[in-house]
């Protein structure tokens, strides 16, 4: 039996360890916010928090996920205003919004950590996730939005 | 796209704003009629028009797809007791805003305040809501005079509705942001009082509808509406395809032939079965191409979660028989179709006598231009959920035509159109890749075997090995050039697989709407001009990408400008300007273009090709981009122009290459004339996201065949641009025109001009001249 959190709420599972945490968060508990895209953690839409560090949560597996805290989407800020959804908004950053979430949570765990990056500091920490629509040149703004408040 | 397709085939012919920067256009061209027997006759007309004058000739080919155009605002429109007033979206949303900017339009012209305003998705059904298929960036063009319509005819309901309430003239009650006014008595109402009383009224004779003046416009062409999803998109709540839960849902992937046609020779599911979760393995037939949208077949894993259906699939053994595709080679078959266009091929337009200036010719230059096919791997790979039951089938899914997959659904399983809901999620993108519903044929096909729901999940290497494929493609271009270096002739061969093949037996021959792409209709000014269309057999399933043929043709067509420029030694941008010649509204005919000339399905009087607006794209990017100065070593501009899905768009990139061939884009200029620009910062949005995906297919999007199967697999060998090297500001300029210069294509014009403008300042940078997409590091570095 594995033990772990996710978003607040302690859960078990008692299933394979080597399931990827993002199924068990869209299949069994209906967090579908993290999204499947490419299931080699290259490309980032799988993006969650655990223990506050992004990890690539379609790699990412249960055993691994044991004891841990995870964060998803839905559990980064109880009223949807976190500072990074914010400038996502402010930015109008998504076209289709299907990597958004993971964009999210790669830029909000980059931020936790430094407060205030450097361009370069954006770009290596947003590297691994792809936008098919193309809307970098938003997602870089709105992280540097993020960092100064402006 | 599709409906094109079933007219060929029909037996009979069927007739923020950003850093959006709104410049001065110093002309508008309007074309008002034709005249028969010498051509076309055009008025240019400068006089301003009311909104009224301006829809008397709103003519648009929306009116004739399937179930056209429906304009009834019951039908689209509700609005509740505490004022919100609902909206039906018909549009699939992809990444366009479509969703978003259709009922914004509707809400300007009744005056609702978009505060209170929400939206419904529409579930497919054409004969109720007019045509669905959201596709060839045409929602706004075909569907904005409808939203005002709608939106002014319950303006006046709400009006009538107060009059009638206060016994007033309804002339002197007004309808102002949400709430109807009469200043004489000082009574008002907001839409919630009165909302219920305006909707059972009828709506008013189209003819009689006041239109709002476009200085009253709150929304329209503002740029300030945030697309309706945005708060679920960044809070995670949006709904896709794999997103919708139905209890006692089963989960599904699907192993296909990695051979397009190929079947099944021997399985063993044993190891799969043994699998904890995975509850059935279940054969599907496949189809060999042509076979429109049916599914490829293989072998179905029906599991309790899709963990324990991937694994069950990883555990199957199957051996294949190929069939006849997999003799498909990507590289030996580059070099047939290059080996094809250097033959005479199906002549589908002439204009004057190329042979004749080419034997007369002072010189000749010729080039050829090739293109490897490219997947669309929208974000969210193709995924669907589907429940059989009592013999009726509902369906939700990311899907761009919802009636369409209904149709072909109902056909596939033989349940009746009636008993088949069409449920639309959003669609972690498209870009023409679900227009193809074979993902959800599978879901049906297998609820109904297995008698509960599933949902069918492709992973990303499903999605990249069994799409249907944008087109590979050699073009060849040949001009004369008389003593004075004037082109006297153009001869163009165009060989590609057609998307045709996936719909009809395949003739290796192109149809009508390919040749219309920047083939066919090419604006230059040159006195002779011949296009042809060689063979080329398709060996894989042929779809449509993003832009479709323009893509090869604007790579083939603008690179080529270029290179003549050099060949010439002189600047591109005025040879550019030269070949596009004087302003003029072409004349199809005198031009000897083919009769069945495809103008996006829209009628030519009113979308005519105008290369006074394609100059002034070219003119207007140049000049924001400071065209002609030095570059620093290493450095180029290029430039690219084309006119696509009704709208003119230029492109300047700037790119900076590395010693290792790496290209970099700083920034880009791209100049757009979509006509009247409804919602400029989606518009924005748009072209910049389409310099993105024009950088993916210039550097990475390269499908390749070994022995009939994708050498690709997922991101690791078919990637994308990412932040790490994108064009990094991408500037865009739309030009303004009022409403009555009809809204054009937005989703997919900014894509082709970009990979041949990056190639021209490749060149321009190293000196290196690159004609095969995608372009490799060593391409570049190879100089």
């Amino acid at each position: 039996m594995i033990e772990l959190t996710v978003n607040g709420e302690a859960r078990q599972f008692d299933g394979d360890p080597e399931t990827p945490l993002l199924w068990y968060l869209r299949d069994e508990l209906q967090l579908t916010g993290s999204k499947y895209g490419c299931g080699v953690g290259l490309c980032g839409a799988c993006t969650v928090h655990v223990d506050g560090q992004a990890q690539r949560s379609c790699t990412y597996t249960l055993a691994d996920a044991a004891g841990t805290s995870v964060t998803t989407i839905e559990g980064l800020s109880p009223d949807g205003n976190h500072p990074v959804q914010q400038a996502w908004r402010d930015q109008n950053v998504p076209q289709c919004g299907f990597c958004q979430a993971g964009q999210i949570m790669q830029a909000a765990s980059l931020l936790a950590e430094n407060p205030n990056p450097t361009d370069q500091d954006i770009t290596d920490s947003m590297v691994g996730n792809v936008c098919r629509c193309g809307c970098y040149q938003r997602i870089a703004a709105a992280v540097r939005q993020a960092a100064t408040g402006a | 796209m599709l409906h094109y397709l079933n007219q060929h085939l029909a037996p009979l012919p069927q007739a923020v704003v950003g850093r959006a920067l709104i410049e001065n256009v110093s002309r508008r061209s309007f074309l008002k009629g034709t005249a028969a027997g010498g051509g076309l006759v055009v008025a240019m007309q400068l006089l301003p028009f009311k909104a009224a004058e301006a829809f008397e000739t709103y003519d648009h080919g929306g009116h004739a797809m399937p179930h056209g155009v429906v304009n009834n605002p019951h039908i689209f429109v509700t609005i509740d007791p505490d004022g919100t007033v609902n909206i039906m979206t018909i549009r699939s949303e992809m990444g366009t805003g479509a969703r978003t900017s259709l009922p914004m339009v509707i809400a300007d012209e009744m005056e609702a305040d978009w505060s209170r305003v929400t939206i419904t998705q529409a579930e497919g059904d054409e004969p109720k809501y007019g045509n669905q298929d959201t596709d060839g960036s045409r929602s706004m063009r075909h569907h904005i005079q409808a939203c005002r319509q709608m939106g002014a005819s319950v303006r006046h309901m709400l009006r009538q509705a107060a009059a009638d309430q206060w016994g007033v003239d309804v002339a002197e009650v007004q309808a102002v942001n949400h709430e109807v006014i009469h200043e004489g008595s000082g009574n008002r109402a907001g839409y919630g009082d009165i909302g219920q009383a305006a909707m059972a009224l009828d709506a008013p004779d189209i003819a009689t509808i006041a239109y709002k003046d476009e200085s009253e416009f709150r929304y329209i062409g503002k740029g300030q509406v945030q697309i309706y999803d945005l708060h679920d998109i960044t809070t995670g709540k949006a709904v896709y395809g794999a997103d919708v839960h139905l209890d006692g849902m089963k989960y599904a992937v699907v192993a296909r032939p990695p051979v397009v046609g190929g079947k099944v020779k021997s399985l063993d599911d044993s190891a799969a079965l043994a699998v904890p979760g995975v509850e059935q393995v279940i054969q599907l037939e496949g189809h060999m191409p042509p076979a429109k949208f049916l599914p490829l077949g293989g072998v179905a894993v029906v599991a309790s979660n899709t963990y324990a259906a991937l694994k069950g699939r990883e555990a199957l053994v199957i051996e294949w028989d190929d069939g006849p595709h997999a003799v498909y080679n990507s590289a030996a078959y580059t070099e047939e179709m290059k080996a094809t266009a250097e033959q005479p091929g199906k002549v589908i337009r002439s204009q004057g006598d190329v042979d004749a200036a080419m034997s007369s010719a002072a010189k000749t230059f010729t080039q050829t231009y090739t293109q490897a096919h490219m997947a669309h791997i929208p974000m969210e790979p193709p995924a669907a959920l589907a429940n059989y039951a009592d013999g009726k089938l509902e369906i939700w899914g990311p899907v761009q035509s919802p009636y369409g997959v209904r149709q072909d659904v109902s056909e596939y399983l033989g349940v009746p159109i009636e008993n088949v809901k069409v449920n639309v999620t959003l669609l972690g993108g498209g870009f023409g890749r679900k227009s193809k519903c074979d993902f959800v044929h599978e879901a049906a096909k297998l609820s109904k075997e297995v008698g509960a729901p599933v949902r069918v999940q492709w992973t990303r290497e499903d999605d990249v090995q069994h799409s249907f494929y944008h087109t590979t493609s050699a073009e060849r271009i040949e001009v004369a050039l008389d003593a004075d270096n004037k082109p006297t002739g153009w001869l163009h061969r165009s060989v590609a697989p057609s998307i045709l093949s996936t719909f009809a037996e395949d003739s290796g021959y192109q149809f009508f709407i390919e040749y219309g792409m920047g083939f066919a209709d090419m604006p230059f000014e040159i006195e002779n001009i011949r296009c042809e269309n060689g063979q080329a057999m398709a060996h894989t399933r042929i779809g449509w990408f993003r832009s479709v043929s323009n893509v090869p043709r604007a790579w083939a067509v603008q690179s080529f400008a270029s290179e003549l420029a050099h060949e010439l030694g002189r600047d591109e941008k005025e040879v550019l300007l030269e070949l596009i010649g004087s302003p003029r509204i072409i004349d199809p005919k005198a031009a000897g273009m083919p009769e069945d000339l495809w103008n996006y399905g829209d009628p030519y009087e009113v979308f005519p090709n105008d290369t006074g607006r394609l100059a002034h794209v070219v003119e207007l990017a140049c000049e924001k981009a400071g065209w002609g100065k030095e570059m620093p070593e290493g450095e180029g501009l290029g430039l690219a122009v084309h006119r696509c899905f009704l709208t003119y768009v230029a492109s300047v990139v700037h790119v900076k290459v590395e010693a290792d061939g790496t290209v970099r884009v700083p920034t880009v200029h791209t100049a757009i004339d979509c006509g009247f620009p409804a919602n400029p910062e989606r518009i924005v949005s748009q072209v910049q996201g389409a310099a993105v995906m024009g950088m993916t297919l210039t550097f990475h999007s390269g499908i390749t065949y070994k022995d009939g199967r994708v050498e690709q697999s997922n991101f690791s060998d078919y990637d994308v641009v990412r932040i790490d090297n994108f064009p990094t500001e991408v500037n865009v300029h739309i030009v303004p025109h009022k409403f009555e210069t009809h809204a054009t294509g937005v989703g997919e014009p900014g894509v082709p001009p970009i990979a041949p403008a990056i190639a021209n300042a490749i060149f321009n940078a190293t000196g290196k001249r690159i004609r095969h997409l995608p372009i490799r590091p060593e391409d570049v570095r190879d100089a």
